[in-house]
Parts: C-alpha cells; sequence; structure tokens
C-alpha cells in the first residue's frame, strides 16, 4: 500500500477508478505520511479535517455523480504565505501567527474548484525571506535526503516545507512562492520539480508579497507530467489580480516533440565561482545528453546575470520596506500592549513581530530610499534590472538565438544545517540563488529538474529558463531529460522506519 | 527531397565535427561584472536614528548596525557600471496593456470579515493609541546609548 505515495496523478486517478484506491483512504494514507515525517517539520498546519471533508466530496463526484474533476482525490501542500480562508496564514512570522484569513487565494481556490484535497499549510523563512527554511518561527524545516536526527541537511528555501511534503509523499503537488529562486532551489536540494511560472501567467491575489514585481507562485511535484496538470489547473487570467495576462490560458500538452528543432543555449556565466564540481559534471552531462537528442547546444553570454544577485538585493530590501509597512498590530496580526502613543504602539508591535533579518531589510530598504540615495541605488538598481533582462532578450531573439537556456539549479547539493547556519541570511541567498535569481528579473519561466545524485547521496538538479511564456516548449524538453536521466526519486516507503518514535 | 538530404547531412556532419560535447560547459569560472572593491561603510547615528523612525523599527544594536552597514557594502558592488541612456525597468509586463473593468462595485457588505482579525476593536472601529505623537520618547532615550554603540564599532 505504502508505494501508492509516489504515485502520479494519472496512477492515481486510475486506481480510483479501478476502486484500488478511494480518495479518503489515499488522503489518509498522506496525512499519514505527514504524521510519520512530522520530525521534518515540512507543515506549519496540519489540515486533516480538511483534507478528509475534500477527499468525502471528491469521492461523491467520482463514484456517485460520475463527473470527476481533473484533480479529483488529489492531496496539495499549500506554502504559509498563501491566503486560505478559516485556516491560519502565518508567513512563518511572529506577526501573522494569530492571522485567519477570510479569503482564499487564487491559487488555492482553483486547486480546490478543480477538486484538490488540501492536506496542509508549508513551512518557509520568515515572510519567504530566505533560501534555506531556516528562518521561521516554526523552526527549520529538514530535509529527508540522508537524514540523521543529529546531522541533517537543509531543505533550501524559501518553500522548504512545500519540497519536503512532495519529497516524503505526504502530498502529490504542493505550492510555492518564488521571488528568487523560492521554489526551484528547495525543489533542486530535496530532488522534486519545481516551476517557476511567466510572471503574469498565474495569479497572485492572496499570496501575501514580498516583491510584487517578482513574486509568482510556484509549482512542486514529483513530476514533469504532474506539474503540467497542476499548471493547468491554476493558470491564466485573474479579475482580482491586475497583474495576470488577460489573455485565454491554452492548456500546455506533453508530446513526443522533434528535439532536433529545439536550440539549447549554456549561459556561460552561470559558472560562478564557488560552483560545486559535481555540479559543472551534471550541467556537461545534460547538455550531452541533449546534443545526443540531436538539440542544438551552443553557449551564449548573459554578461549582468552576474549582478543580479547584488541588484536583487538592493530592489528587494527596498519593497521589503515598503510591503512590511502595512503590519502596524491595528488591523490583523499581532499586537502588543503599548498604549502611549500610536507610533509607540507600531514600533513595539514591529519588534516583537519582525525576526531581525525582516527587521534589518526593512531599514535597509529604507536607507536606499532616502531621498540621497533613491537615484544612486533604487533607480541604478533598475536600470540595471532592464540589463540583465535585456540579456534575456538578445539570447532569445537576436542574431543566434536559442529557444532553452540550460543552467545549474544551485552551487551544491544540500548543506548541512550546521554548515549553512554559519553564513547570514544575506549571503545564504547571494550563493544559494546565484543561477535562480535572474530569471524573476526577466519575468521568465525556469523549472528545476532534479537529473542525479551527489557522492554524498544528495540530489543534484538542472535548471531550464525560457522566453516569457513559453511554458509548453521548456516542460516538454524538462519532460524528454526526466524520461532520459530517470532520476532515482525518494523511496518514501521507508518514513515509517526512519522516524520510529521514541 | 534532395534538398532536404542535403540540409540533414549538413547538420549531421556539423555534429560530426563538434563531437566533443563537453566544450559547450566552460570548465572554469566566468568572471563577472561587479566590483569587489571592500570599503568599509558607516553610518553614523543620526541616520540610524532617521531609519528607525521611518522604518518603525528598533534596530540599535552594534550587530544590526553592522549587518545594515554590511548591506550596504555588497550594494556598492554595482554603482561602477554604467547605465547611462539606460530606462529603470520597473515591471516586466511594460509592454502588456493593463485590464480595465467596468466601473461597477464587485465587493463590499464585509464588514464582519475586515474586522475579524483585529486584536482589539470597539463597537465597528479599529482602536489605536493617541496619535501624531512622534517616537521622541524613543529617540532621546536611545540616542546616547548608540553613541556609544558606534564608539564600540
Amino acid at each position: 500500500m505504502n508505494k501508492l505515495s509516489s504515485y502520479t496523478i494519472k496512477e492515481i486517478h486510475r486506481a480510483y477508478r479501478d476502486k484500488i484506491l478511494t480518495p479518503t483512504s489515499f488522503v489518509d494514507l498522506c496525512l499519514q505520511k505527514a504524521i510519520q515525517s512530522i520530525e521534518l517539520n515540512a507543515f506549519t498546519t496540519i489540515t486533516d479535517d480538511e483534507a478528509e471533508s475534500h477527499a468525502i466530496e471528491s469521492e461523491k463526484r467520482l463514484y456517485v455523480d460520475r463527473k470527476p474533476k481533473t484533480l479529483d482525490g488529489i492531496t496539495i501542500g499549500i506554502k504559509d504565505n498563501f491566503c486560505t480562508s478559516n485556516i491560519p496564514t502565518t508567513c512563518g512570522s511572529e506577526m501573522l501567527k494569530n492571522f485567519v484569513p477570510t479569503y482564499n487565494a487564487t491559487v488555492y481556490a482553483r486547486l480546490r474548484k478543480a477538486g484538490a484535497c488540501l492536506v496542509g499549510k508549508c513551512n518557509l523563512d520568515e515572510f519567504a525571506m530566505g533560501s534555506g527554511t531556516v528562518d521561521s518561527i516554526f523552526g527549520p524545516t529538514r530535509n529527508p535526503w540522508q537524514y540523521e536526527r543529529n546531522n541533517w541537511k537543509i531543505a533550501g528555501g524559501s518553500s522548504g516545507g512545500s519540497a519536503v511534503a512532495v519529497t516524503t509523499g505526504s502530498c502529490v503537488a504542493a505550492i510555492g512562492s518564488d521571488t528568487g529562486g523560492s521554489t526551484r532551489n528547495p525543489a533542486a536540494l530535496c530532488g522534486v520539480v519545481g516551476l517557476k511560472p511567466s510572471y503574469g501567467l498565474v495569479s497572485r491575489y492572496g499570496l501575501i508579497p514580498l516583491v510584487n514585481s517578482m513574486d509568482v507562485p510556484g509549482i512542486l511535484t514529483r513530476d514533469i507530467d504532474d506539474c503540467v496538470a497542476v499548471l493547468n489547473s491554476v493558470a491564466g487570467p485573474d479579475d482580482l489580480d491586475s497583474t495576470t495576462i488577460k489573455r485565454d490560458y491554452k492548456p500546455i500538452e506533453i508530446q513526443d516533440i522533434d528535439m532536433s528543432s529545439v536550440k539549447i543555449g549554456i549561459p556561460k556565466e552561470y559558472h560562478c565561482e564557488g560552483m560545486d564540481r559535481e555540479v559543472i559534471n551534471t550541467w556537461s552531462y545534460v547538455s550531452d545528453i541533449l546534443e545526443k537528442e540531436n538539440c542544438i547546444v551552443k553557449q551564449v553570454s548573459l554578461p549582468y546575470s552576474s549582478v543580479s544577485i547584488v541588484v536583487y538585493s538592493i530592489l528587494n530590501q527596498c519593497e521589503v520596506a515598503s510591503n512590511m509597512a502595512r503590519y502596524d498590530g491595528i488591523e490583523y496580526g499581532l499586537r502588543t500592549d503599548e498604549t502611549y502613543s500610536t507610533e509607540e504602539l507600531y514600533a513595539s508591535t514591529r519588534l516583537q513581530g519582525f525576526s531581525e533579518v525582516v527587521r534589518s531589510r526593512i531599514l535597509t530598504g529604507n536607507y536606499f530610499l532616502l531621498t540621497r540615495n533613491y537615484n544612486k541605488y533604487f533607480i541604478k538598481a533598475l536600470k540595471l534590472r532592464r540589463l540583465i533582462s535585456d540579456d534575456f532578450n538578445k539570447v532569445f531573439n537576436g542574431e543566434n538565438k536559442v529557444d532553452l537556456l540550460l543552467t545549474p539549479t544551485t552551487l551544491s547539493d544540500a548543506p548541512s544545517y550546521e554548515d549553512f547556519s554559519l553564513k547570514n541570511n544575506r549571503d545564504q541567498c547571494a550563493f544559494q540563488d546565484f543561477c535562480t535569481q535572474p530569471a524573476n528579473m526577466a519575468g521568465i519561466p525556469a523549472v528545476s529538474i532534479p537529473i542525479r545524485l551527489s557522492k554524498n547521496g544528495l540530489p543534484l538538479s538542472l535548471q531550464l529558463m525560457g522566453p516569457m511564456f513559453s511554458e509548453e516548449l521548456m516542460l516538454n524538453v524538462a519532460k524528454k531529460i526526466e524520461s532520459i536521466v530517470k532520476f532515482p526519486s525518494f523511496d518514501n516507503t521507508t518514513l515509517a522506519d526512519k522516524f520510529v518514535k521514541i | 527531397m534532395l534538398f532536404r538530404f542535403i540540409a540533414l547531412n549538413g547538420v549531421t556532419i556539423q555534429r560530426i565535427l563538434s563531437k566533443n560535447y563537453c566544450s559547450k560547459v566552460p570548465s572554469k569560472p566566468v568572471s563577472t561584472v561587479q566590483n569587489d572593491d571592500k570599503n568599509k561603510i558607516c553610518i553614523d547615528p543620526s541616520t540610524i536614528t532617521l531609519l528607525e523612525r521611518l522604518s518603525l523599527v528598533k534596530y540599535d544594536t552594534p550587530k544590526g548596525i553592522k549587518v545594515l552597514e554590511d548591506s550596504i557594502t555588497f550594494a556598492n558592488k554595482i554603482l561602477h557600471i554604467n547605465t547611462d541612456n539606460i530606462e529603470p525597468l520597473y515591471t516586466t509586463l511594460e509592454n502588456e496593456n493593463l485590464n480595465l473593468r467596468p466601473d461597477k462595485i464587485t465587493q463590499g457588505n464585509c464588514q464582519k470579515d475586515i474586522l475579524k482579525n483585529a486584536t482589539v476593536k470597539e463597537d465597528d472601529y479599529f482602536v489605536a493609541p493617541t496619535g501624531n505623537i512622534p517616537l521622541l520618547e524613543i529617540e532621546n532615550k536611545e540616542l546616547p546609548l548608540k553613541a556609544t554603540n558606534k564608539n564600540e564599532n
């Protein structure tokens, strides 16, 4: 029975039709996985009541009405920075610990409408500011690969909870968010697929903002087919988000594509200082595979990509300074007992509600936004953002253009918590987001695909990027790579043995 | 038909010539355009006070100030890059039209929902302490403290 928790959506639906499995029994199985792996800390809330009632609805549609929906009985996890009606949404912060939204984020509403069952809300770095899922008031999320109670690897972040929930089979798919790599990074370190869609393809309504012009909801699944199924049910225009593209969404199909017509670029600047040898080898390995598949593979240059991280650090902190202004303790969230003045109440609430990482980003952001610094830093960063974005335009549209880019996702396999904690938050992000951040600058789609295991037995992943709204080609090529490399997925059947309670 | 054959052959020959696959991934790190000049930044206490008032957060520990200074040093790595005549890129959707919706009320009657998450409320109102008192207390209390912190640095 246990193996069922690594089934794909297609296999699960077949099992439902053949009545080997029912939505309620499958949901129970997933909840069981979530409990067995509780030590990994993937969830901030496990929503067992909701999951069970959602499963009963699915069961009725499947067996009584005989009108199943596309994701009926498919279990999902939602990162805890997406609003879910009547279910706490904390952002991993003291500030929103008591916050219970009265409305649903569009992605969650659409997944529910397609029949998905919510298993829980997933852990994250506070307000999604991080690349390790180590800065949450609920404690760090732990990577299931090579897990030892006293020596464990980080899950990556900031959507680490979502990645671990999918890896352990606690859910089939999870929603993350991606501003600088927060979906692709944990997907890469946990050995699952992580998609960052084009900016404007998937609604941000109900996603608590970090950097509005770069945030996108991300999708984490165990394979490309599942990722496409989830994307097809959440993508498309939304009246509640003015930044979604108002053209109708055409569902993506995975089919056998002619690889000889695909041109792949290898951007040389992505081989940066500090990149692990094993990562480079994996990159060459897949580049070779694509050539053997008759793709045209050539080296390209994206010179401004290398400053993406620094530019991002400026823009991120500026937007954080502005976005975090809403947390004052009056309308929602934490409120201290301070009664001397409104300003004192604001300041003491924000001191108590935000971690040092969040407060330092607010303060630094306000420094860059001071009248005397505004042009020097903020406008400068926005100009460089155009240069970074123009680089992509050139390789996708200029002479000698390519269709997709192949790069590593992270610079190494998952670091141990001990090593990772030695660095401060900014250096952690600067290191881990190097390859993923540029796609957010340009708004283009990117997907991280697990390739093989490192000598430490940890997942190594690569990233494909494409021009705006090229998800169809990108995911078809990703599917091709997936079918050739046959990544040895995490064996979640042994979870129960691994985490025997003492 | 003949044409196709030749075209195909052309591609194949090209492939054979470039059989050395690994060459596409650079074997050495590629240098970046950023500047690694690590000039130490020092923020004066009055700027810190200003930032705290603007941010409405307290951040006066020596460690906090160091984080701020480090972040500025980090940002300085890109200041030397020439961006003359480049327009800022605010949004990647700059070439898309914004959708206009009919001027009709679609939301409302949600007073209960809006008040639901407030910790303190009175009748149908949010409650705040007296306003328009700047964070003077904090400033006065802590300015000398900040000065000493600075000296320690």
